[in-house]
C-alpha cells in the first residue's frame, strides 16, 4: 500500500516561503487581512515557523517549513465527534467540510498547530479572486469549519485520472504537492514511504532525518533532514 | 383528598404565599434579568450572522470563555442532585427544606451548560450531526452521552419528589390562573397520597438517589477528559478527572448557598431554612475548599517541580506570567476567603456564607478559565506565545447565560414551591416520634423521681 510522505532538507531550505505562497494559490486559502492576521487568524496550510533549536548550544532558531504531518496515529482523527476528520488508506488525513461542526476539538488536539479555523466567510481581494483554483475539490471552505494541508489530494486525483486516460498504470512519481513542485531550493521530496526504493523512504532512513515532536508518538509522515 | 387536612398548616401558608402573591420587586428583577438575557441573545444572533470571528479566539487559543462557561455550569449542576442525593442516602434530616432548590439548580445549570457547547460551535446548524455520525472514540461523544443521561435523570429526580406537592397545589390553589391549575393537575398524575402511592414513590426516589451519584461523578469526569485526553501541556494529567469533580461539588455548594439565601430572603422562608442548614452546609463548603486546595497543590507542585519545558511554560504563565493576577485571585477566592469566613461558627450564618459562596463562585469560574486558556497559549510546538482577550460578544453572551440561569430558576419557583412540603412534614413527623421515644425512655429510666 502506498503511504505518502514528505522529506524537507533544512540544509537546502532558504526559508523563502515560496511553498507557503504556492500552497495558498493551489488550495484557495482566504486572505485574512492585517487586523485578522495580527490576531493570529491567518490561514496558511504550510507555514515557515521559527522554532527554538534545542540542539544548538547558542539556542538559535531554526526556520522550519511546517505542513500537516499526516500522522499515522493522528490525535485529530480520534477526537472528532462526527468523523469529519479521517485518514485515507494511503495515510493522508483529510477533512469533510460538509460534516465538520466547527467544535475545534481537533485544533486543540493536534500537537503541531496545523489546523485552521474559518472565523468568517472567506474573502479575497478582487485581483486574487480571478486566480482562484477552479478545481471543485479546493472550492473555498465555508465559514465555521476547520481546514488544513491535504498533501494536495486534488493533484493525486488528477494524476490518477491522467494515468488512466493515457492507459498506463499510476506510479507514485506521477504526483507531488504544490509546495514540493515550487520549492526554489529543491529542499522538498515527496513520495511513497512504503516503497524501499523511493527517494523519500531512503532519505527518511538517513542519520540526518528527524521528525517534529517524535516523543508525542503520533508517527508523523513528514521528515526533516538536520541542518549543518 | 383524605390525606390533606382542610386547613392549611403554617408551612403551607408560608411556602405557597409567593406562588399566590407577586410583589413589585419580582417584576423589577424579572425585567432586569430579561434585559440581560436579551442583550446576550442579540450578541449571539450577531455571532451566528458573522461567524466566530466576533470572539477574541484565535490560533492557537481555539477555546475560551464559552468552553469555560460550559465546564463551569456543568460543575454547578453538581450542586443539587449530588448533594441532595448523598444527603438523602445518608438520611441527613436537615436536608429536607433545601433539596428542591438544590435539584432545580442542577436542572437549570445543565441546560445553560449544554447551551454553551452549541454557542461555541462554528456550525451551530449541524448540532444533530454528533448523534448521526458520532465517533465514540471522541471524548465529546462521551460527554454528550453522560450529560444526556444526567439531564434525564436529574429531571426525573427533580420531578418525582415534586409530585405530592403538585397534588397539594392542585387541591389548595384552586384560585390560581386556569393554565397553572391545569399544569398542577396534569403533572400531579392523579396523586392522592395513599399508602401504596407513597410506597412506590419512596422506592423510585430511593433508586434515583443512588443511581444519580455515579452518573453525576461520571459527568464531570468526562468533561475533564475533553482536556485530559489531548496532549496539551497541563491538560494531559491523570488528576484532572477527580480535580474537576471536586471543583464541581465545591462550586455547586456555593451556588446552592447563593440561591438558597436569595430565595429565603425573597420568599420569606427563614423559618425553614435556618441555622442548621447554614452551619452544616458551611462545614461542607469548607471541607470542599480544603479538598480543592489539596488537589491544586498536588497538581501544581508536581508540574512545577519537573523540568518538562512544555509544562513549566504553562506553569510559569499561571503563577508568575500574565495569568498570575487571575491565579492568585483564584487562590484567595477559593481558599483564603472561605477559610477566613467559615472557620468560625459565627461565619456560618446567612451573611457570612453568602460572601464566602460568592467568592467561591468567582474563584471557580477563574479556575475553569485558567484550565482552558493558558495551556492553549503555550503550545508544545514552541513558537511565539499567544494572547487571548475575550471580546465584548463573549462578555455579553456570558452575562446573558448567567442571567438566563437566574431567570429560569426564579420563574420555576414562582410556579412551584421552593420547599418540598411533604418531605418537611415527614421530617416533622419523624422528629415528633423521636421526641416521644426520648420522653418514654426518660420515663422508663427514672420512674422513682416521677412518683
Ligand atoms: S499534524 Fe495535526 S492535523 Fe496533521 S495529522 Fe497530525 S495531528 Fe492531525
Ligand atoms: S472542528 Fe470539525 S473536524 Fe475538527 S473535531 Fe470538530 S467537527 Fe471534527
Amino acid at each position: 500500500m502506498t503511504r505518502w510522505g514528505m522529506v524537507i532538507d533544512l540544509d537546502k531550505c532558504v526559508a523563502c516561503q515560496s511553498c507557503t505562497a504556492a500552497c495558498r494559490m493551489e488550495n484557495n486559502t482566504p486572505v485574512a487581512g492585517k487586523n485578522q492576521a495580527d490576531m493570529g487568524r491567518t490561514i496558511l496550510w504550510n507555514e515557515v515557523l521559527p522554532l527554538a533549536n534545542s540542539e544548538s548550544p547558542d539556542a538559535s532558531e531554526m526556520l522550519i517549513p511546517r505542513p500537516c504531518m499526516h500522522c499515522d496515529d493522528p490525535p485529530c482523527v480520534k477526537v472528532c465527534p462526527v468523523q469529519a476528520t479521517y485518514r485515507t488508506d494511503e495515510g493522508v488525513v483529510l477533512i469533510n467540510y460538509d460534516r465538520c461542526i466547527g467544535c475545534r476539538f481537533c485544533t486543540v488536539a493536534c500537537p503541531f498547530q496545523v489546523r485552521y479555523f474559518n472565523w468568517f466567510e472567506p474573502e479575497w481581494p478582487e485581483a486574487l479572486k480571478a486566480h482562484l483554483n477552479p478545481d471543485p475539490e479546493v472550492a473555498p471552505r465555508p465559514r465555521g469549519v476547520v481546514e488544513k494541508c491535504t498533501f494536495c489530494v486534488q493533484r493525486l486525483r488528477k494524476a490518477r485520472e491522467t494515468a488512466q486516460a493515457e492507459g498506463r498504470p499510476f506510479s507514485a512519481t506521477d504526483y507531488v504537492p504544490a509546495c514540493v513542485e515550487t520549492c526554489t531550493a529543491h529542499a522538498r521530496y515527496f513520495g511513497d514511504l512504503d516503497d524501499p526504493n523511493s527517494l523519500v523512504s531512503q532519505l527518511a532512513a538517513s542519520p540526518r532525518a528527524f521528525r517534529l515532536q517524535e516523543e508525542m508518538g503520533t508517527k508523523p509522515k513528514v521528515y526533516y533532514l538536520k541542518q549543518g | 383528598m383524605t390525606s390533606i387536612p382542610s386547613r392549611e398548616s403554617e408551612l403551607e401558608r408560608i411556602v405557597l404565599a409567593p406562588l399566590r402573591r407577586t410583589s413589585k420587586q419580582f417584576y423589577v428583577v424579572l425585567a432586569g434579568l430579561s434585559l440581560v438575557v436579551l442583550l446576550g441573545a442579540a450578541a449571539l444572533a450577531n455571532q451566528w450572522r458573522l461567524g466566530l470571528g466576533v470572539t477574541g479566539l484565535n490560533r492557537p487559543v481555539y477555546w475560551g470563555v464559552y468552553i469555560t462557561n460550559f465546564v463551569f455550569f456543568i460543575g454547578i449542576s453538581h450542586a443539587g442532585t449530588l448533594i441532595s442525593a448523598i444527603l438523602r442516602v445518608t438520611q441527613a434530616e436537615w436536608r429536607r427544606p433545601i433539596t428542591r432548590i438544590a435539584e432545580a439548580i442542577t436542572f437549570f445549570a445543565l441546560i445553560i451548560g449544554m447551551l454553551q457547547v452549541w454557542i461555541d460551535m462554528g456550525r451551530p446548524e449541524r448540532i444533530i450531526f454528533p448523534f448521526i455520525f458520532g465517533r465514540f472514540q471522541s471524548p465529546f461523544l462521551w460527554d454528550f452521552t453522560c450529560v444526556g443521561v444526567y439531564f434525564m435523570s436529574s429531571m426525573l429526580y427533580l420531578y418525582l419528589p415534586l409530585v405530592p406537592d403538585l397534588a397539594r397545589l392542585r387541591d389548595r390553589m384552586t384560585d390560581a390562573p386556569r393554565w397553572r391549575h391545569w399544569l398542577y393537575t396534569v403533572m400531579s398524575f392523579g396523586w392522592h397520597g395513599n399508602a401504596e402511592q407513597h410506597r412506590r414513590l419512596e422506592i423510585a426516589i430511593g433508586i434515583m438517589a443512588i443511581v444519580i451519584i455515579p452518573v453525576a461523578v461520571s459527568v464531570h469526569t468526562v468533561v475533564s477528559w475533553i482536556f485530559g485526553m489531548t496532549m496539551q501541556p497541563m491538560w494531559h494529567s491523570t488528576i484532572l478527572g477527580p480535580y474537576f469533580v471536586v471543583g464541581a461539588i465545591f462550586s455547586g455548594i456555593a451556588m446552592l448557598f447563593l440561591f438558597m439565601t436569595l430565595l429565603r430572603r425573597a420568599w420569606h422562608l427563614e423559618l425553614w431554612i435556618g441555622e442548621k442548614q447554614y452551619n452544616y452546609l458551611g462545614i461542607l463548603l469548607l471541607v470542599m475548599s480544603a479538598f480543592w486546595g489539596y488537589f491544586t497543590l498536588a497538581e501544581f507542585l508536581t508540574t512545577g517541580y519537573s523540568t518538562i519545558t512544555n509544562e513549566t511554560a504553562v506553569f510559569h504563565a499561571k503563577l508568575l506570567g500574565e495569568y498570575a493576577p487571575a491565579f492568585w485571585a483564584m487562590v484567595t477566592a477559593n481558599l483564603v476567603i472561605p477559610f477566613a469566613v467559615l472557620m468560625r461558627r459565627q461565619g456560618r450564618k446567612p451573611l457570612g456564607t453568602f460572601i464566602a459562596a460568592l467568592s467561591v463562585i468567582i474563584g471557580m469560574w477563574i479556575e475553569r478559565f485558567l484550565i482552558v486558556a493558558p495551556s492553549l497559549t503555550r503550545p508544545s510546538l514552541g513558537f511565539m506565545p499567544a494572547v487571548y482577550t475575550p471580546s465584548l460578544t463573549e462578555v455579553a453572551i456570558t452575562a446573558g447565560s448567567f442571567a438566563l440561569f437566574a431567570l429560569l430558576f426564579l420563574l420555576f419557583f414562582k410556579v412551584f414551591p421552593a420547599i418540598s412540603v411533604w418531605e418537611v412534614e415527614e421530617g416533622q413527623a419523624v422528629e415528633a416520634v423521636r421526641q416521644k421515644a426520648r420522653e418514654l425512655a426518660h420515663e422508663g429510666a427514672q420512674p422513682a423521681l416521677r412518683s
